[in-house]
């Protein structure tokens, strides 16, 4: 599988070697909207964006010129804010765009502070379709988009060659369909000196991913609908039952922890390169710190797969939501349009892809929301640049972006969030049970939803 | 004792002295500021608390509904309000007896010290002016069970130093120590107060045969005891509304809310993730009344334990 994708992009690649740089030129140009922008004016408040990476703002260069010189793009410096975009409510100065997580857009949908984007879908022909249908059920409330989404975060295991083969493990021992499987290797890889732990085997990353190992089951945290947590079922407390134990053979969430704080996750001495870890399961985005700071280390990407084998892989990211009382929702629509347009995403990818090469750094790819955009971009832009495992890497995350899943979207989304992380830290401290832990979980949950449906 | 209307007439009629307009315009501004940004903002909140004020309501979507004490019942009910309010009392009574004799302690030794007093005097306050952010960052830093620097130091000793940040013992100890950090300003209260003691006092003392404990027992503490007093409450009140440094470790973004350990979830804490990451305005205006409440209890029953404790010069015997 992964030799063919890898083949069919060295073919395209090779193909479109010559057309490349006219290609991105033109796609520099945003054609869709051009011949329409002579006609908008106004100013457009953005809030929660700001200038980012070369990523983020080489879109906002494109969705602003896609709205034409007649308009004004207000983007002030700062993330979104849940305290200050209140106090906008309050005065009724809403911005016209927001740019905010995604495991928020059902909360403040649920309270009508957004407004569903039909209108803006069907005046401006955006084809969802184009959307990774997980990203899009995120922002889906009560059958109604309310954001755009953007990047995808998809989540992959990260297996750190030189510790497995230190310890001996077989590579393919380090996957997560066999749980006794991975919990010996996880055995086998940590090292625990004096007392202390020198060395992570295999770091489930709980609280945070612990959507991802109740999926293992095929089951979800919360129903589809949003409206019923299920924080305590027989598959949540099995997987929690699962990650601690596999903390557990650290000798506890203590020493676990307590020596996970001092890795240099995002430096040249990180974690991989001193050989602290061996496996764990990361978001896209750390395969470019990698790929950065420690490009020859030797790992191994693989999918983080379910009971049955399969990839499975949680997404996680920001969206674009147009508040409701927005002055200007028409030039907001435009914006988030181009800014997740194919169009768009190619653009900077040709232009990072060409920055990289320069800099004789690897490119990692970039993962987004729009699956044709991904596509486009392995097939047009990406070339392997000699980094067997980074090349290896983006194979594995354009695919693992087909498995991915989001916790479904609910009015209290954000309480039913802390009540599980709050479960998991109790269970990791020592204070209570998974499974009495969890049923406090799920009561909170329960009663965070009566308050907010 | 004059009555009531005695004494309000005696009030009003202080009006006709220039002195009393002029005293009575140089605190407007506190009085303006007082009703407009805490007495209004606290009548405000305890409108909230009766009603189902959120993000609809704040925004306008919907109108703000009356729902009678449901708020102050959901306090009894809420699991993690009862654990916050114990953190906050353990952190409280822990830090408050701290950082007063500490502080007490340091400013006895600045009060003799004759050579480079103004030095050690700005060294000890410098920690003071540390921004509350950093003391949390600095605490998870200090305090990490494998290689923070306390525990290194205990190890020079043969101690072997507890996870500090993450096991639930010991979060709200490792809180009480760093709260020691910014004791600079009662330090500096109390040094006031030491050498404001009359001299002749200890002289006294000591043609009695007081010796050096007896004299501190007997002359200094009651002399400083109304500092000793106000910074009893103020510290205490402090200690109740404890917020930034903990939010800062363990509930910021940083953490991103996924280390949130329960041991660490003080009152203000809680009180804030329920107006501003759950948008519940109306439950978290509830908490901060019932906070409000126990701080006035707390602080009456210091005021009524005092009056056996503080002696003040110059009352009547």
């Amino acid at each position: 599988m992964a030799g063919r994708w890898k083949g069919r992009a060295l073919l395209v690649a090779a193909a479109a070697l010559l057309g490349l740089t006219a290609a991105s030129a033109a796609g520099a140009q945003p054609a869709a909207t051009s011949s329409s922008s002579a006609a908008l004016a106004g100013t457009l408040n953005i809030y929660g964006f700001g200038p980012g990476d070369d990523v983020a703002n080489g879109r906002a260069e494109f969705a602003t010129r896609s709205l034409g010189s007649g308009v004004t793009v207000n983007n002030p410096r700062g993330g979104f804010n849940d305290q200050a975009f209140l106090a906008m409510l309050a005065s009724r100065n809403v911005p016209d765009v927001v740019y905010l997580s995604r495991a928020s857009v059902g909360t403040y949908a649920a309270k009508r502070a957004f407004v569903p984007l039909t209108s803006c879908i069907r005046s401006e022909r955006i084809d969802l379709k184009q959307y990774r249908a997980a990203a899009l059920r995120e922002v889906t409330y009560k059958g109604q988009v309310y954001a755009l989404p953007e990047f995808t975060n998809q989540i992959t295991l990260i297996v750190n060659n030189e510790v497995a083969r230190q310890a001996g493990v077989n590579p393919a021992d380090i996957q997560t369909t066999n749980w006794r499987k991975l919990r010996a290797a996880n055995k086998k890889m940590l090292r625990i000196e004096d007392g202390k732990v020198t060395r992570i085997g295999f770091d489930p990353k709980i609280p945070e991913f612990f959507p991802l190992w109740v999926k293992w089951f095929g089951a979800d945290i919360v129903s589809k609908d949003g409206l019923t947590p299920r924080l305590n079922s027989r598959e949540a407390v099995a997987a929690l039952e699962f990650t601690h134990s596999l903390i557990r053979d650290h000798g506890g969430w203590d020493r676990f922890k307590a020596f996970r704080d001092t890795w240099d996750f995002f430096g040249r001495q990180n974690q991989v390169a001193r050989n602290q870890v061996g496996a764990w399961p990361m978001e896209s985005w750390y395969y470019n710190v990698m790929a950065d700071n420690s490009p020859g280390v030797d790992i191994t990407a693989k999918f983080f797969t379910n009971r049955r084998g399969g990839p499975i892989t949680f997404f996680q990211g920001n969206g674009w939501a147009i508040p409701r009382g927005a002055k200007n929702p028409g030039l907001a629509c435009k914006w988030m349009k181009a800014m997740t347009s194919v169009d768009a995403w190619m653009t900077v990818a040709k232009n990072r892809f060409d920055l990289r090469k320069r800099q004789g750094r690897e490119f990692t790819g970039l993962y987004t929301a729009n699956a044709r955009a991904d596509v486009k971009i392995y097939q047009d832009i990406f070339q392997p640049m000699g980094r067997k495992q980074f090349d290896e890497a983006v194979v594995k995350l354009v695919q693992a972006s087909k498995y991915g899943f989001a916790v479904p979207v609910s009015p209290a989304g954000a309480e039913i969030k802390q009540a599980y992380i709050d479960a998991i830290n109790r269970v990791l401290a020592g204070q209570q049970t998974p499974r009495a832990s969890l049923n406090q979980a799920q009561r909170e949950a329960v009663a965070a939803i009566r308050r907010n449906r | 004792m004059p009555g009531p209307r005695k004494g309000a007439r005696r009030w009003f009629s202080r009006f006709t002295r220039a002195e009393t307009w002029v005293a009575y315009a140089f605190i407007l501004p506190w009085v303006f500021g007082f009703l407009a940004l805490t007495a209004g903002p606290m009548v405000a909140s305890l409108y909230f608390s009766l009603t189902n004020y959120g993000v609809e309501q704040i925004a306008g979507f919907a109108p703000t509904e009356y729902v009678g004490a449901q708020n102050y019942r959901q306090l009894l009910s809420d699991e993690k309000v009862r654990t916050s309010l114990y953190n906050t009392f353990f952190f409280t009574i822990l830090s408050v007896p701290a950082k007063m004799a500490l502080a007490l302690g340091l400013a006895m030794i600045l009060a003799r010290l004759v050579r480079m007093a103004g030095f050690f005097r700005t060294a000890f306050y410098l920690p003071d002016i540390t921004p509350p952010v950093a003391i949390g960052i600095m605490l998870l830093l200090l305090f990490n069970g494998s290689v923070g620097i306390v525990n290194t130091v205990l190890g020079w000793f043969g101690i072997p130093g507890p996870f500090w940040t993450t096991d639930p013992n010991w979060i709200k100890p490792s809180l009480v120590i760093m709260s020691v950090w910014t004791i600079g300003g009662t330090m500096v209260i109390y040094l006031a107060a030491l050498k404001a003691v009359p001299r002749h006092l200890y002289e006294a003392a000591a043609m009695d045969g007081a010796k050096p404990w007896r004299q501190f027992k007997d002359v200094t503490l009651p002399m400083i005891s109304p500092a000793l007093f106000f910074t009893f409450i103020v510290l205490t009140i402090a200690g109740l509304q404890t917020f930034t440094e903990v939010y800062t470790a363990y509930f910021g973004a940083g953490s991103a809310g996924a280390e949130a350990p329960d041991a660490a979830l003080m009152n203000v804490v809680y009180l804030f993730r329920q107006a501003f990451e759950f948008f519940n305005m109306g439950f978290a205006s509830a908490m901060a009344w019932l906070l409000f409440v126990i701080i006035m209890i707390v602080t009456v029953f210091q005021f009524v334990v005092s009056r056996r404790f503080v002696f003040y010069q110059g009352e009547k015997g």
